[in-house]
């Protein structure tokens, strides 16, 4: 099974391609058979590699062919499996399975049905690939393959060109991290001559010390690439508008798997990132700021799937604050934790959108407790792994983050506030979902409940959201370990309590009503700033005006080359001695004469001039 | 008898031709400057002679011949081109044969 | 002899092509296509019987024995001027690049054109053949001769079935490479002299014009005379300024041609002559040079974007692609280069198949006004997939061969010059932007009203193998690029060790 690791990608690329090569001549059965099948297959596979591996826990490397050889950069087309690769390749083809099946029915009735399984086919075995390579370059590879994947995907109804737009504003973005994640690639090849990850991490300890200059330029860089990716700020504006995809697709790559991807990647140069700890800082500081940020935009937000999109925004900030403060074991769990409640939740907002007729606005939707109940117990579950009630998975994965970020020296005190803060207001917002969907008055009526297809994933991700926190990943060989010291007992019972206040908060202004904020939100001081909230902060708005409009000025004002302007004076200096010496030529046979005679005199002074002695 | 001094009859000559060159630019009728051109043939010719004659050779006269002979077909095809103007432009003003716009 | 043979099968062709329209017309063009199909297969027939090929030695610049094929004749004795001809790799896969876009090229103009068509063809072949013997010259004065040879033809082929604007771009197409050809033929006449007065023989012969001794300040204003002229053809910033004009009005066969392989003479020139001829004066105006291709990276992006005209945007995308061979050439070490002929042919490739589409674009909806366009894709499902794939691989997708090659020039330029490679960087941003504006605004977006009856117009089985062929060459050269690098790596070998020891001595 080793040598045919390569097949697990490979599957679900031979299905996107035969898809697109016969979308035309396929029924919708044989479509859904291979689109859904090749991932579980590859599903399959993985399960097959990980039992192997973890009979017999040794990384090991299967190389195809070398890419390509110039002097002495020699990439190849080589996978590395470990303990990692397998965690993350079993959120993809696992998640991706149950995913794939629900679009089955979420996608019934559209045209485009084997055009939109042949670019989600595409998406799995890139992202298989990122998460297999075994160097910078492939992973470089899989990393730009999601990027247009997505752009695919999430511009799928091209009909409108809101989703062109919003497809286009998400590929740019990533764009730019992507174009910072290659220099930093350049700067580690020109500094340790090689890409390939497992060697690199050893030329570089032995190259660099801790807190060179070096190290901590290429960390950023990689960090530049990573915030775009994966939605953080500064890079994060694409997220939410690329929610106008559909709702699998959200779920797929905007919720446990693309926008893993820049975890992912710091998590697997981990050794590069311990030589730079400043750099280490700056993830953490980077993911707690964009968690609190898009906590307090999530509170404010009114369409279903946008409270989502910044829902995962700020819980891959917590992933990034685990990372910066070396908690890599817990970064990567609340990774596979979020995965399986994201995925839950996002499944759960599409069988909502589903059924109420393309309905995104929750406060146009209310009571459908009783007409949906799977999707209800769904979102229950769902949010209460996302809030971290205990006892859920979500509740095991931020708790060790929380912990492990009080622990760090200096700033850890700082950190494990903002996370409380964070947890709070996601109880918060979460449960203010939830209330206001599934209780109250029915606005609007629920013209169908959900298929097995639906209801199947959504069963086991409900599952997963609860027994995932029992998991225990294997990656003890890959990282360090962490400090195992216990924290004092009160930080735990504040960690655990504070998600549960945070319920009752939203119970009390949602449900129950007791607690009535309206004057609070109404006031100037609340309105403005939550208005302020809604926005996102401003950043959009600061890009469109920093960036989006001068560009649109700049190339604008430059249409009509004003290089050319130059080359036209040549031609109009041309022209004027066209007419200038053309007066010449005008068939006045006097004036020719005149000239002649002219001419004549002039030749015998020349001539006087010259030869003198002749005269 | 004094000869008369070769310089003499090249000022005589060179003061001709130059007459015939004014007359050349600044007539418009067409026969006036054909008739121009036969003075400066003639200045030429007259300086041939004089130059002959101050060498004792028979060059010089030999070339006034020649010049005569030229002369003579010149005007030909000048009067016979002075004739088609004349048919096509209607006037002999040199002006007037002009078909380009300058 | 082949060499000579590969120029004369396509010069002949061309006369049968014109002569074969007397017998109907859609004979010509089929005989277009025959013509550089046999060529090609000549070419191929030819090259397993190379013994260099397999064994990877090295081309010395030098020693024409070392190069894959050579051939000599006299011409004109008294002035030293032969009819040299060699092939070494990067000629070699420029040679086959031509050969296989101009099969593309007269698929792409198949019903484009409506009256001439055995002129056209003629012209089409003629353009082929002073391509190649642009590639395959060594002797300077036959270069020159084949690079006025391949302007003609194309001038013609604009001026007689272009579009709108027709006689303005070719005019400004012709003046402007005759212009910069005049100064290259000022370099060359000055640098056979100096080789004259050095060594008593008049020769123009590429061998042994190398290494002519000169003074610094000569050798400067002989390499800009040679640099002037490729830039132009190349496009480089600021020379540049015909290209849209030219690529818009072409035919689709001529734009297919220009756009694919004329702009790769002027790199061509640059690798051969400009660089190898004038070492110091080359390292010394590197810095330049650099900053130019930078330039035209960023402002060929940033026009591009603006466009309302299909076509001129991809004209302008081409500006911009042809900036990072100008980077890659200049940087002069083996990654750049490698990158810069990779470049070459990954962008040929990618830039043909763009301008075939907006060709059948044209022709469908008479029209090459994007403001018009919109919703193409639920018509023309195969056109938009197939335009996806061109502009995903133009925006530098890794898988596809443009990915690797501006990696490796952007590696290559990174080894020198840190700061300069994030500006040139920027090139991959700017890059995304027109790329994905170009489809939006044809294939996505509300459908227009005017094109709903066109159910029937999507690409046909002629056009669906034109693309795959390039799709699969894009694919393949993104994967496996190896072959392609192996070919020209003994080429390049001998360039940047010339470079490095022009360095090294004063």
């Amino acid at each position: 099974m080793k040598e045919m690791i390569w097949l697990i990608p490979l599957l679900p690329m031979l299905s996107s391609l035969a898809l697109m090569l016969g979308s035309g001549s396929f029924s919708r059965l044989i479509i859904g058979v291979l689109g859904v099948g090749s991932v579980g297959a590859a599903a399959l596979l993985t399960l097959l590699t990980g039992l192997d591996f973890l009979a017999q826990p040794e990384p090991y490397t299967v190389s195809l062919w070398t890419w390509m050889q110039v002097a002495n950069f020699s990439p190849g087309i080589s996978f590395y499996f470990d303990g990692l690769t397998l965690v993350m390749m079993s959120v993809i083809t696992g998640v991706g399975f149950l995913i794939h099946l629900f679009s089955t029915e979420f996608m019934e009735q559209d045209a485009s049905y084997a055009r939109y399984f042949a670019y989600l086919n595409l998406f799995v075995a890139a992202m298989l690939i990122l998460v297999m390579a075994d160097n910078l370059l492939l992973l470089y590879l899989g990393w730009e393959g999601v990027g247009v994947c997505s752009y695919l995907l999430v511009g799928f109804w091209y009909q409108n060109s809101a989703n062109g737009q919003a497809a286009r504003k998400a590929f740019v973005v990533t764009r730019i991290g992507d174009t910072a994640m290659a220099l930093g690639l350049f700067l580690l090849f020109t500094s340790l001559g090689t890409l390939d990850i497992q060697t690199m991490l050893g030329v570089a300890n032995s190259k660099w010390q801790v807190g060179d200059l070096m190290p901590l330029i290429a960390c950023l860089l990689l960090l530049g690439g990573a915030v775009g990716k994966s939605a953080q700020l500064p890079l994060h504006t694409w997220l939410p508008d690329a929610m106008a995809g559909p709702t699998p697709v959200s779920a797929l790559i905007h919720a446990a798997t693309m926008v893993t991807a820049g975890v992912y990647l710091i998590a697997r140069t981990h050794g590069l990132f311990e030589l730079a700890p400043t750099a280490m800082m700056v993830v953490a500081v980077v993911g707690l700021a964009t968690s609190l940020m898009a906590a307090f935009t999530a509170l404010m937000q009114s369409d279903i799937k946008r409270i989502l999109a910044y829902s995962t925004i700020s819980q891959i900030g917590y992933m990034f604050l685990a990372l910066g403060v070396g908690a890599w074991t817990a970064g990567i769990f609340h990774l596979m934790t979020h995965a399986f409640f994201k995925a839950l939740l996002f499944l759960g907002s599409g069988a909502i959108i589903h059924c109420l007729h393309h309905e995104h606005n929750i406060f146009k939707m209310g009571g459908l407790r009783r007409k949906m109940p799977v999707t209800f117990w769904s979102f229950m579950i769902g949010s209460a792994a996302l809030a971290a009630l205990p006892m859920t998975a979500g509740f095991f994965s931020k708790d060790q983050i929380l912990l492990q970020a009080y622990q760090l020296p200096e700033y850890g005190v700082w950190l494990w506030l903002g996370g409380l803060v964070g947890a709070l207001l996601t109880a918060i917002y979460s449960f203010r979902l939830v209330f206001v969907v599934f209780y109250g008055k029915a606005n609007t009526q629920p013209d169908k409940d959900v298929g097995w297809r639906m209801a199947v994933p959504l069963s086991l991700l409900c599952l997963l959201s609860l027994i995932g926190g029992y998991f225990i990943i294997p990656v003890q060989a890959v990282f360090p370990l962490s400090t195992d010291g216990h924290p004092a007992h009160w930080v735990e019972y504040v960690s655990i309590s504070v998600p549960v206040i945070g319920v009752i908060v939203a119970y009390l202004i949602f449900y129950s009503k007791r607690l009535d904020v309206s004057r609070l939100v109404q006031s100037t001081v609340g309105s403005r700033l939550g208005d302020f909230w809604r926005i996102g902060w401003g950043v959009d708005y600061l890009y469109d005006r920093l960036f989006v409009r001068p560009y649109y000025g700049l190339s604008a004002l430059m249409k009509s080359e004003p290089v050319d302007r130059f080359y036209g004076w040549v031609v109009s200096i041309n022209q004027c001695f066209n007419y200038w010496l053309s007066q010449s030529q005008n068939g006045r046979m006097r004036r020719y004469l005149v000239s002649i005679i002219f001419g004549l005199i002039v030749l015998l002074m020349l001539a006087l001039q010259l030869t003198p002695e002749v005269f | 008898m004094d000869a008369i001094p070769l310089n003499h009859i090249l000022l005589v000559s060179s003061l001709l031709f130059c007459i015939g060159a004014l007359g050349l630019m600044i007539r418009r009728n067409i026969i006036f400057i054909l008739m121009s051109l036969e003075v400066m043939l003639n200045a030429a010719a007259l300086a041939f002679v004089a130059a002959g004659a101050h060498w004792g050779q028979p060059d010089g006269q030999v070339v006034f011949l020649l010049i005569l002979s030229v002369a003579a077909a010149e005007v030909a095809v000048g009067l016979g081109l002075v004739l088609q103007v004349q048919r096509r432009f209607k006037s002999l003003d040199m002006d007037r044969a002009n078909r380009m716009g300058g | 002899m082949v060499m000579i043979n590969l120029v004369l099968i396509l010069l002949v062709g061309g006369l049968v092509a014109q002569f074969s329209e007397r017998f109907g017309s859609n004979i010509p063009r089929r005989v277009a296509l025959a013509v550089i199909f046999v060529d090609l297969l000549y070419l191929l027939a030819h090259l397993w019987t190379i013994e260099g090929l397999n064994q990877a030695q090295i081309t010395v610049v030098d020693d024409p024995a070392t190069w894959l094929m050579y051939f000599q004749t006299p011409w004109i004795p008294a002035f030293g001027i032969n009819i040299e001809l060699a092939l070494d790799g990067i000629s070699l896969l420029m040679v086959i690049l031509t050969l296989v876009l101009g099969m593309v090229a007269v698929s792409s103009s198949w019903t484009d054109v409506n009256h001439r068509q055995g002129f056209f063809e003629a012209n089409l072949l003629w353009t082929l053949a002073g391509v190649l013997g642009v590639f395959m010259a060594l002797d300077m004065f036959l270069f020159f001769l084949f690079w006025e040879v391949m302007l003609i033809p194309m001038y013609l082929m604009i001026a007689i079935w272009g579009h709108e604007n027709r006689s303005y771009a070719s005019m400004k197409f012709f003046i402007f490479t005759q212009a910069s050809g005049l100064l290259m033929l000022v370099s060359i006449l000055v640098l056979a002299k100096l080789s004259q007065d050095a060594s008593g023989v008049w020769t123009f012969s590429y061998f042994d014009l190398l290494g002519t001794e000169m003074t610094p300040q000569v050798a400067h204003w002989l390499m800009l005379g040679f640099f002037i002229a490729f830039v132009v053809k190349l496009p480089g910033f600021p020379f540049h300024t015909w290209l849209p004009d030219a690529h818009t009005q072409a035919p689709t066969a001529g734009s297919v041609i220009l756009a694919g392989i004329l702009l790769k003479t002027g790199a061509y020139g640059l690798i051969r002559f400009a660089v190898p001829l004038f070492p110091e004066a080359s390292i010394n105006f590197s810095g330049f040079a650099i900053a130019l291709g930078v330039a035209g990276i960023i402002y060929g992006a940033v026009l591009a974007f603006a466009q309302t005209d299909f076509k001129r945007l991809i004209a302008y995308s081409s500006v911009s692609h042809m900036g990072f061979v100008l980077l890659g050439v200049y940087a002069l070490n083996e990654f750049a280069l490698q990158g810069a002929v990779m470049q070459m042919v990954a962008h040929g490739f990618s830039t043909a198949a763009l301008f075939m589409i907006a060709g059948s674009l044209q022709e469908r909806l008479h029209t090459r006004d994007m403001r018009e366009m919109g919703g193409l894709w639920q018509q023309m499902p195969r056109m938009g997939a197939v335009a996806m794939f061109f502009v995903v691989a133009s925006l530098g997708l890794p898988g596809l061969g443009n990915f690797v090659a501006e990696f490796l020039v952007l590696l290559g330029l990174f080894q020198i010059a840190p700061w300069t490679t994030a500006l040139a960087a920027l090139g991959l941003i700017t890059g995304a932007i027109y790329s994905l504006i170009l489809i939006q605004r044809s294939f996505q977006g509300e459908p227009k009203e005017k094109w709903s009856g066109m159910q029937t117009a999507d690409f046909a089985g002629r056009e669906m193998l034109t693309m795959a062929v390039m799709m699969l060459a894009l694919v393949f050269l993104g994967i496996y690029p190896q072959p392609v690098l192996d070919t020209a790596q003994p080429a390049l070998q001998s360039l940047i060790e010339m470079a490095q020891s022009a360095e090294i001595l004063p």
